[in-house]
């Protein structure tokens, strides 16, 4: 029986090109792997190999012929009498018209699925979040992160810790303190300075069902691993179509420090937010951090989670019950008020607050949300409180440019246009690397007098 | 502390192996290459889109390689996968349908060629990214360890890779904890249309872990008893706490690094060359043949092949497409 060589495609995109030049002559035997002919196009060059045994009983397309369409019959083999399948027949027709028509071919169609409602924000609420009534200790967020580690790692045998300076050094900002000494080195892991490598090492290690927390000295030092942490962490789940997850927890300091300068003082949220597949918490109170963290460190997927090296030594009141969890997802009202809403996340959080105290004295009640969360958003949440103060102004520590606050600008477009009673206002980082000088970095970083002249701003007041 | 077996002539070599043992390689490695070919010949139809890396020449490394393995033992590549996929066990028709994009594929499609996995046979893909498998199979290797279940990593890179800096992030770290795994550099002399000597300052890449005391050995890697005999120590050598060992398979594509290659970089005779004097599939069946193997049960085992990947072919293209509300799920795992 005979079969047709169609006329192969280089690429998706490709619809014609030229038969170079034959490499077996009408006669010749050819087995399977054997090249047939080279075809051209302008780009590139590429063999056409027999799939099927037998002999080239014609070539329909001599050599040099250019514009030859994709799919066009070029020769013909005959079978040698033995086992030419019929599956020859059934891939590589023999009439040669039956080439897959573009209906039935994945790329040529794009079907329209009907989106969830706005898949980018949260819609659905979060798991509802019960007051906590229990026994409280004050620390500071430093240990309530320390405490959620250790609490963790003692309900489950999988947690483990690395990354640099976290066990003998206990912790470059002395968050690991005491965990080497309780769990030992097999699950306190000093690293060499080799983000890429141990945050991929951590990949690899959930991929196979731990659970690590891989710290980052700051997350500036996480950008040699962001590839690691995007295309490794966060696509794997829905490239394996549901079966390889990855929990995983990255985390360290995010956003300024004092006096620093550029390269160890950014804020990644944006950044991080941005990708889905993945989880990112910024919490501000101690109860916060330690909640979440624990959630974080439960969570079967992997979680960015970002801390502040100048919120590490603040104190508040932490409940101590090993069960206590923050759900990832859902932001809270730090403060209620009225007149205009505030949002921020992270040491902003502070900020906010004591801007909504100098509002207050001013006459302005403002309601003060902590995200908490950037992935999922609770924009639920914001959408809410804006519908009842009809004013808004974002906090961020990070540049403006496609910042958290110009997510929440568009927000405000897509589920408040007709509740806004002036434009919605940003407080961001100046669009400058982070200056050294103390009185140029003050001047980069949102201030608490920033924001209260941005909600009189909105309040035209 | 490298040795190296390179140059070891075909044919002399008195590399043990049972006549059914060698006529399992020949199938595996068979199947492979009559895989390959339908998926360059569907991709040449459009079934198959977007970038597609075939296996064909290099059949002698993974199926060497992965019968020196233990049940349990994990794997992880680099996106020239479809082999390691089928030579780990899993189904041609599942891989072929990814290939095409379809529901049946073992990522319902959404993975494609070069991202593939199959948690119930160990395999933990098929990554895109040149070299960010490395420090994965070494985190692999690093939860053996942590559970102390006595499997090892079997972690693949090709020559390509071995030039980024998280190879040695992790060469490092392996050789400091001592991690089970097993780095098989699949040296097939091109990344993409770079030779090796053009892309590396040294060439033998066997020495490549040296700074951090990892031993290292050169394999022919055209030979697939040559293969599973270097694998075998190495895998026993990394199973038994001694650490990390490099292998560098010295192998070769006969096909471009993708579908649309200029082969403008290399001479058609090199190819042909490798073919008719290397092919690993032709060497091991002429030894089944010297060894009294009966031609008649090679055919059998190539109609068998071939009725395999026929099905597989078939089944990819009438398998349907994923459902458009597949476009939303598996991003996050429900917590």
């Amino acid at each position: 029986m005979a079969t047709e060589v169609l006329m192969p495609a280089l690429s998706p995109t490709m619809t014609e090109g030229k038969i170079a030049r034959w490499l077996k002559s009408e006669g010749d035997a050819v087995h399977s792997g054997d090249v047939l002919a080279e075809i051209e196009t302008d780009k590139a060059t590429m063999e056409v190999e027999a799939v099927d045994e037998g002999v080239l009983a014609k070539i329909v397309i001599p050599e040099g012929t250019d514009h030859v369409a994709v799919n066009t019959p070029i020769a013909v083999i005959t079978g040698n009498g033995e086992d030419v399948g019929a599956d020859a027949a059934s891939i590589a027709p023999a009439n040669g018209r039956q080439q897959p028509t573009t209906a039935d071919t994945p790329r040529a169609r794009a079907p329209q699925p009907v989106a969830p409602e706005t898949p980018r924000a949260s819609r659905r609420a979060a798991a509802e979040e019960a007051e906590y009534t229990g026994v409280t200790r004050t620390i500071t967020v430093r240990e309530a992160l320390r405490d959620a580690i250790a609490e963790e790692m003692r309900r489950d045998e999988r947690v483990f810790l690395i990354g640099e300076e976290v066990a003998e050094y206990q912790g470059a900002y002395k968050v690991s303190q005491g965990l080497l000494q309780e769990f030992g080195t097999r699950r306190v892991v000093d690293t060499p300075i080799t983000e890429q490598g141990f945050a991929g090492l951590g990949v690899g290690a959930g991929f196979a069902g731990l659970r690590p927390i891989v710290e980052f000295m700051t997350f500036n030092f996480a950008m040699q691993a962001i590839d690691q942490i995007i295309n490794s962490a966060s696509k794997t789940h829905y490239m394996s179509g549901g079966q390889m997850s990855c929990p995983i927890v990255f985390r360290g300091p995010n956003g300024i420090a004092a006096r620093v300068a550029a390269q160890h003082s950014q804020c990644y949220a944006s950044w991080y937010a941005h990708c889905p597949g993945l989880k990112v918490v910024a919490p501000f109170t101690g109860a916060d951090h330690k909640g979440l963290l624990k959630s974080a460190i439960r969570d079967p997927n992997p979680v960015v989670f970002l801390e502040h090296e100048l919120v590490y030594g603040e104190s508040f009141a932490v409940p101590e019950d090993p069960e206590f969890l923050v759900p990832i997802g859902k932001a809270r009202i730090a403060r209620p008020g009225e007149q205009v809403t505030i949002t921020a996340f992270s040491r902003m959080v502070k900020l906010a607050l004591q801007a909504a105290e100098e509002l207050e004295s001013a006459g302005i009640s403002a309601e003060v949300i902590d995200l908490r969360t950037l992935r999922p958003f609770d924009a639920a949440t914001i959408a809410a409180s804006v519908q009842k103060t009809n004013r808004i102004v974002a906090v961020e520590e990070g540049w403006p440019f496609a910042g958290i606050g110009a997510e929440i600008a568009a927000l405000m477009f897509e589920e408040c246009f007709d509740w806004l009673d002036a434009p919605v206002k940003r407080v961001t980082g100046k669009d400058v690397p982070l200056p050294y000088a103390a009185n140029l970095e003050r001047l980069a970083v949102p201030q608490v007098e920033d924001i209260v002249a941005a909600a009189r701003e909105v309040c035209y007041r | 502390m490298a040795t190296t077996r390179k140059g070891r002539p075909v044919g002399v070599a008195e590399l043990d192996a049972s006549p059914k043992e060698l006529l399992g390689f020949y199938r595996d490695m068979l199947l492979i290459r009559r895989f390959e070919e339908r998926a360059g010949q569907m991709y040449g139809m459009g079934l198959i889109g977007g970038f597609c890396h075939l296996y064909i020449g290099q059949e002698a490394v993974v199926v060497g390689m992965q019968a020196a393995l233990k049940e349990g033992d994990t794997v992880v590549t680099s996106y020239r996968d479809h082999g390691h996929m089928l030579a780990c066990g899993m189904d041609p028709k599942g891989v072929m349908s990814e290939l095409t994009g379809r529901r049946t594929g073992y990522s319902h499609g959404k993975g494609g060629s070069m991202h593939m996995f199959s948690r119930e046979k160990n395999f933990f893909g098929g990554h895109g990214i040149v070299g960010a498998q490395v420090p994965i199979g070494t985190g692999l290797a690093f939860a053996h360890r942590y559970r102390d279940n006595g499997l090892i990593s079997a972690t693949y890179l090709g020559d390509g890779a071995i030039n980024q800096g998280q190879v040695y992030e992790s060469f490092n770290m392996a050789a400091l904890w001592k991690l089970p795994v097993v780095y098989v550099i699949e040296n097939n002399r091109y990344g993409m249309g770079t030779s090796i000597d053009r892309a590396s300052a040294r060439t033998d890449l066997f020495h490549r872990g040296m700074a951090y005391g990892i031993p290292g050995e050169q394999v022919d890697g055209m030979n697939v008893l040559a293969v599973h005999e270097a694998g075998l120590a190495a895998a026993e050598h990394a199973r038994s706490g001694q650490g990390p060992l490099i292998l560098e398979m010295l192998t070769y594509r006969y096909r471009g690094h993708s579908m649309s290659d200029p082969a403008k970089y290399r001479t058609r005779d090199e190819v042909d060359r490798m073919r008719t004097e290397h092919d690993p599939i032709e060497q091991a069946r002429q030894r089944l043949l010297e060894g009294g193997t009966d031609e008649a049960m090679l055919k059998d085992i190539e109609a068998e092949v071939r009725r395999r990947v026929a099905e597989a072919a078939q089944f990819a293209q009438d398998s349907p497409e994923p459902a458009p509300d597949e476009l939303w799920t598996d991003v996050l795992v429900d917590a």
